[in-house]
């Protein structure tokens, strides 16, 4: 309330009621609520989704959806879940968090804030839309090969704008995430004092700079090879499929350590809390991020290993693949030493965390096996790398998100959620995911395809099994509405600190977190107490 | 928010809008890159293409004889029947040698076909050159008519002893459409 700046931002905030409270905000807090809100419709909506497939999968035969519709399932999952489920859920937590852990008073650009989240309902009012038009949604895969997804029917130009729209939103929020944490750090908060969550947003946002552009690029590709007549990827015109898939993967592999990077530094804040005790090779883990960051540029042929490379293209991207296990393997051990005598206890974010190291760890050893060339040959495109990515993908990074509610949600509002419930959801989700996507495994390695709606008879009992632990994961997720809600609306009033364990500069704030914070910067010996190791 | 953050601000977003800029550029720019690269190794069965004064200078290794097989293929949906006339030969490294493909437009329209070479092994393309190709350029076809089109290729004598047989294949594709519309 120093600054007149700030009395102007009061004022602003009285003004404004109801909806174009939410529609104009700037605050980043009230920014991050919205992220976090539109990301679990999304997470909702895909997850819908998904039960259509387990559904139409739980006996073979086709019984339930036409094969068309299905392969739009799959793909419009895919695309759900990773653009509107999973980044916008973490910019929602950036945005939350950022200002409060480095003692800054809002985001960089909060105007630019407020933009690159309204963009999104239109981008996914766009993608949605196209569940109702002729020719069906997008049926080719998220990964939008060419040239099968030329014949998407009108769906098409909508597929490659909302892509278009969605990477202008990226873009916006990463641009903003740097600006923040580069130029707005309290005096005292030097880079490697900033804590990991911090540190692995910043490393998410250049990769996001880095890559995002070019998934524009190669989906304007599309645009104009389906209408304007360019043959980027129709060899009749001299192009090349594959080169699609090259320039999809050099976008492609860096996006999937942009979805669990954050989710290492939400477990990086969580594991030292709960285990009462420092993170173990705090700068092991700021060097482990970026060197994961810098790999993943060079290994993206090895989701493309059956396109018929020459076998030192096959050795050198096989060989950078495995490399990537050291920095991860780092990552985890320090985890793991981070818990190792500790005073542990096992609330509901803790038990999240916990399950995210071990089932996270599961999900990297089956990278390593598609990592293996020869191997892989008959691993592609098998229920095997279907196992694997939702290995990583939901007991990583949908977990981590979900801890990082659990461990923040009493800062954001002012209360206690239902630790029994928590545990509730917490053992229902890490039971059913697993009788989820154990099975997997076991179907795609002895052969079941993926983005297939029907099977062979063999794969009958563990594909029910599947669809059983899928829907009981499904409507767990109702019970974490149920919890945050209720949170919301009342509960154990929390603590400043919150958690006995908890040290960072967003514990020295009042819960529930006063619509702004740290208008003044936070005393430096505060800072000095409260970062670094 | 004072002045002078307020400059750092921009000049940072300034910095990262140039970096995204440019990485749109990549994108595009590994267009040519992956071309270039394919020249370079013979990825994806790219023959190379020589003059007829480079081909004269070539004298054929009568020790040796490579085999070669030819493969025609049309693209889906394209209306021509595309057979090679002769389905094998048998050749000496260094020497010129000519063969045609057979093409019939089936249909009773104006048609404009592209043929796409590539060639198996991978490793022996960058040692098959061709000196004229039914491939360097689009074919026009009349109603109905049917014609055979000529390739003259030379197998390089460096070609590494240990292949002795090589797949010559060419991809027919309707461009009709799209030639209309340039």
């Amino acid at each position: 309330m120093s600054t007149t700046a700030e009395v102007l931002h009061d004022h602003h905030d009285n003004q404004l009621k109801g909806i174009k409270r939410w529609l104009l905000t700037t605050n980043h807090k009230e920014i991050g609520t919205l992220y976090l809100w539109f990301s679990f419709a999304m997470f909702l909506v895909g997850g819908a989704m998904a039960l259509i497939i387990r559904a139409e999968l739980f006996e073979p035969g086709l019984q339930i959806v036409d094969p068309q519709f299905f392969n739009s399932m799959t793909t419009m999952h895919a695309l759900i879940m990773i653009f509107g489920g999973v980044m916008p859920a973490f910019v929602g937590l950036a945005n939350w968090m950022i200002p409060m852990m480095i003692g800054a008073p809002d985001m960089a650009l909060p105007r630019m804030n407020n933009w690159s989240f309204w963009i999104l309902p239109f981008a996914f009012a766009m993608l949605l839309s196209t569940l109702f038009m002729q020719g069906g949604a997008p049926a080719a895969g998220w990964t939008m090969y060419a040239p099968l997804v030329l014949q998407t029917g009108d769906a098409f130009p909508f597929l490659i704008f909302s892509v278009h729209l969605l990477g202008v939103s990226s873009i916006m929020g990463a641009i903003n995430i740097i600006a923040t944490v580069l130029n707005m750090r309290a005096p005292g908060v030097t880079l490697l004092r900033m804590p990991l969550f911090v540190w692995t947003w910043l490393i998410t946002a250049y990769l996001l700079i880095l890559v995002i552009p070019v998934l524009a690029g190669a989906v304007t590709m599309l645009l104009t090879d389906k209408f304007f007549g360019t043959s980027f990827f129709n060899p009749a015109g001299g192009g090349d499929p594959v080169l699609f898939q090259h320039i999809f993967w050099f976008f492609g592999h860096p996006e999937v350590y942009i979805l669990i990077l954050p989710a290492f530094g939400v477990m990086s804040q969580i594991i030292p809390t709960f285990s009462r005790k420092p993170l173990f090779g705090y700068a092991s883990m700021v060097y482990a991020s970026a060197s994961i960051a810098f790999l993943s540029f060079i290994v993206w042929a090895h989701h493309m290993f059956t396109v018929g490379m020459p076998l030192s293209g096959e050795l050198f991207f096989m060989f950078a693949t495995m490399l990537i296990a050291i920095p991860t393997g780092v990552k985890v051990f320090n985890w793991v030493a981070t818990m190792w005598r500790g005073s542990m206890t096992f609330e509901t974010p803790m038990l999240f965390a916990i399950a995210f190291v071990v089932l996270f760890t599961i999900g990297g050893f089956s990278g390593l096996m598609l990592a293996i060339t020869p191997a892989d040959f008959q691993y592609h495109d098998s229920y095997f790398v279907v196992a694997h990515f939702h290995y990583v993908l939901v007991p990583g990074a949908i977990f981590a998100i979900i801890a990082g509610t659990y461990f923040w949600i009493p800062k954001w509002t002012g209360n206690m959620y239902n630790e029994a419930l928590g545990k509730w959801h917490f053992w229902l989700s890490a039971i059913s995911l697993n009788v989820t996507f154990f099975p997997m495994h076991f179907v795609g390695l002895a052969g079941m395809q993926r983005r297939v709606p029907d099977y062979a008879l063999q794969f009958a009992d563990f594909n029910a099994i599947s669809s059983i632990g899928a829907f009981v994961f499904g409507f767990s997720q109702l019970l974490f509405l149920y919890i945050v809600i209720q949170c919301i609306r009342g509960g154990k009033k929390a603590t400043d600190r919150v958690w006995e364990g908890a040290r960072g500069l967003e514990w020295t704030v009042p819960s529930p977190a006063p619509a702004h914070t740290f208008s003044t910067a936070p005393d430096i010996e505060i800072v000095k107490q409260e970062t670094g190791v | 928010m004072n002045r002078m953050l307020l400059a750092t601000h921009k000049l940072t977003v300034v910095k990262l809008l140039v970096v995204v800029v440019a990485m749109f550029g990549f994108g595009y720019a590994l267009v040519p890159l992956y071309d270039l690269i394919c020249d370079i190794t013979g990825l994806n069965g790219k023959t190379g293409q020589i003059s007829q004064a480079e081909s004269a200078q070539q004298i054929a290794d009568t020790s040796r004889v490579v085999k070669i097989q030819f493969v025609a293929s049309v693209s889906a949906g394209a209306p021509w029947d595309f057979y090679p006339n002769e389905f094998e030969m048998e050749v000496h490294p260094g020497g010129v040698y000519n063969t045609t493909f057979k093409a019939v437009n089936k249909t009773s329209q104006e048609m404009v076909g592209q043929a796409v070479p590539s060639l198996v092994p991978r490793e022996a393309s960058l040692y098959f050159n061709k000196t004229e190709c039914f491939c360097f350029n689009r074919q026009d076809f009349k109603p109905g008519e049917s014609r055979d089109m000529p390739v003259q290729f030379i197998v390089d004598r460096d070609l590494p002893p240990h292949i002795d047989s090589l797949v010559l294949s060419y991809t027919f594709f309707n461009i009709t459409e799209s030639n209309q519309k340039s």
